[in-house]
């Protein structure tokens, strides 16, 4: 792992700008929050091409929706939770019952806006978006893979819901890596068990494996850039050689990868899998690190959780107690 | 401005009379669906389809087709009426309606129904849906135009119609779109409002106030027009007039009469979502066939 963080809006904003020249038919979309998701890059290389609606969710999608159904590729622009929450029945009925080929990119998402508070705050994306039928989830760890997931997003057929961080993210892959959409990365191997984490939690995944290494426990790492369509084959491969999961989400604990992944091993592949994001409750005010480590995404809650999963693994390998003959 | 002949006038009249007559029938036939808002826009979907809009039912996705955003969707019976007699599917599938398997959904969805622009039916998404359509007509398009597209970028090939209920603008998102369509100058789009004075419990005036209607869309900066909405000839007139108004939209308010045409059902909010008993079938049909001659 390089020690290089860039900001990933700054990431966005020039991922944004290369992909309006290569792609004409693209449309970029804000509702008024284009200074800070940096979609205003776009603005100022295509202004004929970007559309700020004002402060208005529900009318972003449904415009979004009507560019897309006469041959444009929309990308609409908001924070992360909007689209969730405030615009949510346009993305299910004409995103998804439709199949409106309508790319939502949430910006701020999970903790990342983290002095604005829980109002701002987005740990539900995820679960809300994964459960609809027809959506795609994909949410880039880097800003490498964001660049190269992001042309992929728009050539996609139908919707997808990028999520993306406010904030600094490390450089985790290489200028060489090529990232599929529905495809798992695995960037470590290991017996013991596995991490499965997904955007800004893949660098303390990786962390957490180097010390879990340290003890003798040899821990595999995978990225699911993409929660949906989850890679079941990659996930099951990974719980049939480890025989236990821990998955990492800056997300509830409720209904996101860690649901997902669980899904996939109770039906096919039963192994103990631990859940770690922040728990069924709200955040508060505070700096993006400290929420993180005192909300449960600490380096030290994922260490507990791969020792917690791996004494799981090691009750049912030992079997049930005999029952005592009388 | 067109001149409508007299002949051309009452043949879309009667047009509109037997579109009502196929909507009770199918209503009546599947148990299930919404008559009253039906019965009000029959004489708009008519001349739309049948003499204003520029559509061909063998090319239901041609690029340069006029729109119509059916966004009062749950009155769809009307829609899959005209869209069948206008020769985009077979007229007998219409007794499919609301049925399993059938390509008529409760409310209209696209992929099943050739000629539905958009799904609706939660109220609400015509006019900003109808924004993207209408905005996308302007930008250039990476593809070689055709010989019929219009020359400059700028100028749309094509016009975009939103139907849109009285009761439905109760809903925040159209206000949404209606400042937005009037600040991106969109002077492809026309709404016309089917202001039937009724929704599901009870009058407009009660329910949720609209009035002074027409100011609100003036305020909003769009080009408004008052109409007799079952007057055929008002309604063509209004049409090509707001086809003339340039970088605002435009609306159509036409006042029309909830369940029209059928004595017992005209500016009762029951007949909404009622099926009519078989008595009820008899007479209601014998009303509106005495509206043909």
């Amino acid at each position: 792992m390089k020690d290089e963080w860039v900001n990933m809006r700054l990431a966005y904003g020039q991922a944004l700008v290369e992909l309006g020249r290569t792609h004409p038919d693209v449309v970029v979309l804000s509702a008024d929050v284009s200074n800070s998701d940096h979609s205003y890059m776009f603005e100022e290389a295509f202004p004929d091409r970007f559309f700020n609606v004002g402060i208005a969710e529900q009318c972003l999608v449904d415009v979004a929706v009507g560019l897309a159904s006469s041959g444009k590729i929309p990308l609409a622009n908001t924070f992360s939770f909007l689209f969730a929450t405030r615009a949510l029945e346009m993305v299910r009925t004409h995103l998804c019952y439709g199949r409106a080929n309508v790319k939502l990119v949430g910006a701020y998402s999970g903790l990342s806006d983290s002095f604005d508070g829980p109002t701002h705050h987005s740990i539900t994306d995820i679960a809300i978006m994964r459960s609809l039928p027809n959506m795609t989830v994909v949410i880039p760890s880097d800003p490498v893979s964001l660049r190269k997931l992001l042309p992929q997003v728009v050539e996609w057929q139908g919707p997808v819901f990028m999520r993306l961080t406010r904030n600094d993210a490390p450089v985790l892959f290489d200028e060489d890596c090529s990232p599929r959409i529905g495809e798992a990365v695995v960037l470590r191997q290991g017996m013991d068990l596995t991490l499965v984490g997904t955007g800004m939690m893949l660098e303390r995944c990786l962390k957490a494996a180097d010390v879990l290494s340290k003890d003798g426990i040899e821990s595999g790492v995978i990225e699911t850039h993409t929660i949906k369509p989850l890679d079941t084959q990659c996930i099951l491969e990974a719980a049939r050689e480890t025989g236990a999961i821990v998955t990492v989400e800056e997300h509830s604990i409720i209904g996101g990868l860690g649901a997902a992944v669980a899904e996939v091993v109770t039906g096919s592949y039963p192994v103990p899998v631990r859940r770690v994001g922040i728990a069924d409750q709200f955040a508060e005010t505070g700096s993006h690190k400290d929420l993180l480590e005192n909300y449960g995404m600490s380096l030290k809650d994922i260490l507990q959780a791969a020792r917690e999963a791996l004494a799981a693994q090691k009750s049912i390998r030992n079997g049930p107690c005999e029952e005592p003959k009388t | 401005m067109h001149h409508y002949p007299e002949e051309l006038v009452k043949e879309l009249a009667v047009k509109a009379q037997q579109f009502r007559i196929q909507v009770l029938k199918m209503i009546c036939d599947s148990q299930s669906g919404h008559l009253g808002g039906a019965l009000s826009c029959a004489e708009i979907v008519t001349c739309l389809y049948f003499q204003h809009m520029k559509v061909d039912p063998s090319r239901p996705d041609w690029p340069e087709r006029d729109r119509l955003l059916f966004s009062k969707g749950h009155a769809c019976a009307m829609l899959y009426t005209a869209l069948a007699h206008k020769g985009f599917f077979p007229v007998e599938e219409l007794t499919t309606f609301r049925k399993f398997r059938s390509r008529l959904q409760g409310h209209p969805e696209p992929a099943k129904t050739p000629g539905v622009e958009v799904v609706a039916g939660p109220l609400g998404h015509g006019i900003a849906i109808g924004i993207g359509m209408a905005m996308a007509g302007r930008i250039p398009t990476s593809q070689k135009p055709s010989a019929m597209s219009a020359p400059t970028a700028m100028a749309s090939t094509y016009r975009v119609y939103i139907l849109i209920g009285d009761g439905e603008i109760n809903a925040g998102v159209i206000w949404e779109g209606a400042m937005a369509a009037a600040k991106f100058r969109l002077g492809n789009l026309t709404a016309i409002l089917d202001y039937n004075g009724i929704q599901q419990t009870g009058a407009t005036a009660d329910v949720m106030p609209t009035e002074p209607v027409a100011d609100k869309w003036a305020s909003f900066g769009w080009h408004v027009q008052e109409i007799h909405g079952h007057n055929v000839l008002e309604i063509l007139t209004a049409l090509d007039r707001a086809d003339e108004v340039h970088a605002r939209p435009s609306i159509i308010i036409a006042r029309t009469t909830k369940g029209k045409g059928v004595s017992f059902m005209e500016y009762d909010n029951r007949w909404h979502g009622m099926v009519p008993t078989e008595a009820q079938y008899e007479q209601a049909l014998r009303e509106l066939e005495e509206g043909l001659r």
